[in-house]
């Protein structure tokens, strides 16, 4: 399990990593579009979009908004003095203090994540999310994951204590302080409780639910820690420094954690798997040969982490997006992963999330290229920086394939790099939803994976013109049939997919029907589609739009379909173009193939 | 007339807020019962200050980062090798953002961009109340700067030479960084600013991170 070179050049690195891929990848930089022009402000930034519609915009719950957080700055010379008389006796609050971050969705309810607590919003009747619950307790990032009753939090800063009290936690050791991963019980939402709060080293950045094999009452959680690790007299079981220094050190490792359902009180950190460790001399820090330059070396340590981890139980792998490395866990005992496969790739710069394919065979990675808060959607911001990298998996290994950055160029003023997202469930294709914080949000096609392309996408002008202010989309999740942005400073966005060139009316049925009742983005379930028109439908008009199917097939097809619509299909035609859609998917190749394929399995289930 | 207006008053007062929304809680210590708190309080909880030494700590860290720029701008005529050139890019760009950012920070919170009496490339006056080491030829103005002797050597050097001096520099120069974020972290009081928080957290997380790329690179010269 060896790291490829680090010494090749991005040149030479990326033709091997490409190889006849290269000459597809997309160019060097980004050109400016629609979007890149769009108006700005607060309220009422000028939008934009293709192939969605914004249905919805909720502003931030009451408590959630800041009046005092700095927006915009003065412009004129009155507003600049009485600012800075303001100024005088209090200091300002910045907008990330009240930041919208991750979300879930349970029975109806979306949990929306924020560095000051968490807010419920009830989506089941189809138009604006409902405000049902509002938590306060401070800490940051705020990601939630949700199970049954239980909500999941992640806490990493300093400031946070135990009971998400009022005074801040401070000083190097105290005992007050809480960072770790916090358990709510949400059975009851006039009566919200934290039930459990389980301290790590490094606190929790995010975090990942992962269910047991067989066991229904016990719950693990993958825990990513990304700061600073926490004195030895605050927490006993955390020790600082160098592995071959120390062995025992924090570092080099994630938590899981087990939760007892019926005792979630009891949750407690179980393993500290050393997933970068070296397969064959069992040396921590494996994935690494840094150190033998010998300068600084006492630092490399703080690059062992996960920054976030995505499981896929149905196949018993989990990707992690890990600093400087992308990896492939085996997850088939959850108590204890191992790594399987990591890739390495000089234009990524912190490999930050992962979210596979429906299949299980690909895996977009993102590069959250300076931690999201600074503006990497310019003009001279190279297309390879702070984007997905698209992987594959063969033979339980990782490949590069190709990168997809926001194509457009964003204002300086605008924060904007690759962040969360979810697949959108269209049969016969890899899409996948996505925030790009004040880029907006985009659907990505990676159906070829040397060929990611944009399909459609939302987006707002900068918070200011003149000046960054933290804010945009921090995830745009597809959620039972529309796309939930949670907005940093602006609060909660619903989208709706809508019929255009790069996507069918069909297509968009077929992944609107598509539902389940708890939705962790980070826990990922295979998506099983049921037999309709609208899925015969996205792969016809699939089969079409790339031309891989003969005009006379389509029209038998579509025949049959509108039948089918109409009422019902009749098994004896149903049976007969069963049949030749599987001679035709026998002499394509690849996707088309694929979806031929499908087709003729359909109709074929109707026919029989 | 009165009496009209009155009845439209007094219907305005009782009619029900039109977006009723639920009370805000607040929880206590695992197992413990949740209080109902006030927007106002909920927006107050928030609500975090800052410290002298995270003032100075931006200050000090975008005369840090305008070293890692300047350093990057010689490799730009004197560097050889694709692979050190693209990563001081990428160096460059990332700081300068960076900058920026602080400036932003510091700016909002009414603080000046650098400690008076000084400059951003010649903070020799502040640098030993500052706690640093005085700067002199030999010694670098604070933690992990090039000295003036190192960045002059820096200068003369060329190709394979300048890769290698500019590799072990800004090396030491990150590291700097780094050791800047945990005397921050370790003063009572400072870095519970949400945005200041996040800072530190993303420039261990980039920089360590480079750190191990430019010690691979070095590691094959």
């Amino acid at each position: 399990m060896t790291v490829r070179s680090n010494l090749l050049s991005t040149v030479a690195a990326l033709s091997v990593m490409l190889g006849a891929a290269e000459a597809h990848a997309q160019t060097q930089t980004i050109a400016p579009d629609a979007r890149s022009v769009l108006s700005a402000g607060l309220r009422d930034a000028g939008e934009l979009a293709i192939g969605m519609v914004l249905e919805h915009s909720v502003s931030p719950p009451p408590g959630f908004f800041d009046p005092e957080a700095l927006f915009a700055p003065p412009t004129n010379e009155a507003e600049a003095e009485a600012l800075m008389a303001r100024r005088q006796d209090k200091p300002r609050f910045g907008p990330l203090a009240l930041a919208n971050s991750d979300m879930a969705l349970s029975d109806g309810r979306l949990f929306v994540g924020n560095f000051n607590g968490f807010n419920a919003y009830d989506v089941t009747r189809g138009g604006a999310p409902e405000l049902v619950l509002s938590v306060v307790c401070p800490g940051g990032q705020g990601d939630v994951s949700v199970q049954g009753n239980l909500l999941f939090m992640s806490v990493e800063e300093n400031r946070a204590r135990l009971d998400c009290g009022t005074t801040a936690a401070e000083g190097e050791v105290n005992a007050e302080r809480f960072r770790g991963v916090r358990i709510f019980d949400i059975s009851d939402l006039n009566a919200p409780r934290q039930i459990a709060a389980v301290q790590t080293c490094r606190g929790s950045h995010t975090h990942t639910l992962v269910p047991h094999p067989t066991d229904d009452n016990v719950l693990y959680i993958y825990n990513s820690g990304t700061s600073s690790v926490r004195k030895t007299d605050e927490l006993a079981i955390c020790t600082d420094g160098q592995p071959d220094v120390n062995p025992e050190t924090a570092l080099f490792s994630i938590d899981v954690i087990r939760v007892p359902l019926d005792a979630p009180e009891q949750a407690a950190i179980v393993n500290r798997p050393r997933i970068f460790a070296d397969s064959e001399t069992g040396r921590v820090a494996g994935l690494w040969r840094g150190g033998r330059a010998g300068i600084a070396s006492q630092r490399t340590a703080q690059t062992n982490q996960c920054h976030d981890i995505t499981v896929y139980p149905e196949i018993g792998l989990a990707a992690g997006a890990c600093s400087g490395n992308g990896i492939l866990l085996d997850i088939s005992d959850p108590e204890n992963p191992t790594r399987i496969s990591d890739i390495f790739d000089p234009d990524m710069a912190y490999w930050h999330s992962a979210t596979f394919n429906n299949e299980g065979d690909k895996v977009v990675f993102t590069d959250e290229w300076g931690g999201g808060t600074s503006a990497r959607c310019r003009a001279e911001d190279p297309a390879t920086w702070g984007a997905n990298m698209i992987a594959t998996i063969e033979n339980r290994t990782l490949q590069g394939q190709s990168f997809h950055k926001l194509p457009s160029v964003q204002a300086a003023s605008e924060n904007c790099v690759a962040h969360n997202g979810t697949i959108v469930p269209v049969p016969g294709r890899d899409l996948m939803v996505q925030a790009w914080y004040q880029g907006g949000v985009s659907i990505m096609d990676f159906t070829d994976p040397a060929r990611p392309t944009e399909i459609a996408w939302f987006d707002r002008g900068p918070i200011d013109a003149e000046r960054l202010y933290v804010g945009g989309s921090w995830s745009a999740y597809w959620f039972n049939g529309r796309i939930y942005s949670s907005e940093i400073a602006r609060g909660l966005d619903v989208l709706r997919l809508v019929p255009g060139e790069h996507l069918s009316a069909a297509e968009i049925a077929a992944a609107e029907a598509v539902t389940a009742l708890t939705i962790n983005p980070q826990t990922q379930t295979r998506i099983t589609w049921t037999d309709s028109p609208d899925v015969a439908g996205s792969y016809l008009d699939q089969l079409s739009r790339s031309g891989s199917i003969d005009s006379r097939l389509a029209a038998q097809v579509g025949a049959q379909i509108g039948q089918w619509r109409q009422g019902g299909a009749d098994p004896t035609g149903s049976a007969a173009l069963s049949l030749t859609l599987k001679e035709a998917s026998g002499r394509a190749t690849g996707v088309a193939a694929m979806r031929l394929k499908a087709l003729a399995e359909i109709f074929g289930r109707l026919g029989s | 007339m009165y009496l009209f207006a009155g009845i439209v008053l007094a219907c305005l007062a009782t009619a029900p807020t039109p977006t009723q929304t639920p009370p805000i809680f607040n929880p206590g210590a695992p197992g413990a019962p949740s209080r109902v708190i006030l927007a106002g309080e909920a927006i107050e909880l928030s609500r975090t200050t800052f410290v002298p030494a995270d003032v100075a700590f931006m200050q000090h860290m975008i005369v840090h980062h305008a070293q890692a720029v300047e350093m990057v701008e010689l490799l730009e005529t004197r560097g050889s090798h694709p692979s050190v050139r693209l990563l001081g890019r990428r160096i460059a760009l990332s700081q300068e953002a960076e900058m920026d950012l602080m400036r932003n920070w510091l700016a909002e919170r009414g603080q000046p961009p650098k400690m008076p009496g000084t400059n951003e490339f010649n903070a020799m006056d502040h640098a030993d109340h500052a706690g640093h080491v005085m700067a002199s030829y030999d010694f670098p103005i604070m933690s992990g700067m090039l000295s003036p002797r190192q960045m002059q050597a820096l200068a003369a050097a060329t190709g394979p030479a300048f890769d290698r001096l500019f590799l072990e520099g800004m090396i030491q120069h990150h590291q700097g960084a780094l050791d800047m974020v945990d005397a921050l972290l370790d003063t009572p009081g400072a870095a519970q600013d949400p945005m200041l928080s996040d800072f530190t957290t993303s420039v261990v997380a980039d920089q360590s991170t480079e750190i191990l790329r430019m010690q691979s690179l070095l590691s094959e010269f």
